[in-house]
């Protein structure tokens, strides 16, 4: 019994004290390249828009996407280098792209008003699913403090878009 | 003094040439440089930072015609535009820009890009 505790206590102290090497949560290097592939896919959405729409606000919105993405995309590869991690593909990653593929094609069939309405209505919930596996997953899964920074920065930057979408999404109707 | 001396009589005379209009001149302009704090009150600089997708304190007393010199910290591109379409600088990422403000009373504004990102500006006359 007493050597079950001492046993218990040990393997919770262990996680505490390397929580690099639990196999319950991914490692920085996946955190990472979750976090770039998400903003990757919006970009990519964001341009698809930018091929398609003939609205003034949505195309005003798809911009600041592209831009705003990048920009945490390259202060993520810049973090990236510096500590010496190389972003490690992964499952969550593969399932966004994979998602995001599909999402693509569904969208691409559509034209005018219709594509606008289907494209920031995607746009909200995206970002209500990548800033929900920030706060819960992500944010508190990362080691590094940098990139811990790094990905709070996006969530307050991704909920911004998500609101900036919800309001574009009124004005459509 | 009841008697004009000579010499205060040439001064005089000398005084009141085209000289005399120019020393007068010049005189005002000095005392003009010297002294700003005598002409109507002066416009102010006021900054205010945008960092981490917000809009820092905004500054307590402004007036009108002052000077906001709008800072962005951030990663991101910002603009701060005035809802009554008085203002409007678009910053990109680390650049900073200036603005005047003009009319009274609340002025607020927000970035075009992050509609999320608001501020209030309150002037006095």
């Amino acid at each position: 019994m007493i050597h079950k505790i001492v046993l218990g206590c040990s393997v919770a102290m262990l996680g505490l004290a390397t929580p690099a090497l639990a196999h319950d949560g991914p490692s920085d290097a996946q955190i990472a390249h979750i976090a770039y592939t998400a903003g990757e896919i919006d970009i990519a959405a964001a341009k698809q828009a930018l091929s398609k729409s003939h609205n003034q606000q949505v195309r005003d919105f798809a911009e600041a996407m592209v831009r705003d993405h990048a920009a945490v995309n390259d202060k993520a590869l810049a973090l990236v280098k510096k500590l010496g991690v190389s972003p490690e593909a992964n499952a969550t990653s593969a399932a966004l792209s994979k998602g995001a593929a599909e999402k693509m094609a569904a969208l691409a069939k559509l034209n005018g008003a219709a594509f606008d309405r289907a494209y920031v209505g995607n746009e909200i919930a995206y970002h209500g699913t990548v800033n929900q596996a920030l706060a819960s997953t992500l944010i508190p899964g990362a080691h590094n403090a940098e990139l811990k920074s790094l990905l709070e920065t996006g969530l307050t930057l991704f909920q911004e878009h998500q609101k900036h979408a919800e309001h574009l999404s009124g004005a459509l109707k | 003094m009841p008697s004009i001396s000579p010499a205060r009589s040439s001064e005089a005379r000398i005084m009141s040439s085209p000289i005399r209009r120019l020393a007068l001149a010049v005189g005002a302009a000095a005392l003009a440089l010297l002294a700003p704090a005598a002409a109507p009150a002066a416009p102010r600089v006021h900054t205010v930072i945008i960092d981490k997708m917000k809009f820092g304190p905004v500054p307590a007393s402004v007036r009108a015609g002052d000077v906001i010199l709008w800072v962005n910290k951030d990663m991101f591109r910002h603009t701060a535009t005035a809802r009554n379409g008085s203002f409007n600088i678009d910053l990109v990422a680390g650049a900073s820009g200036k603005t005047v403000v003009r009319g009274a009373g609340a002025i607020p504004f927000f970035c075009k890009y992050h509609p999320g990102m608001k501020g209030q500006l309150r002037v006095s006359k």
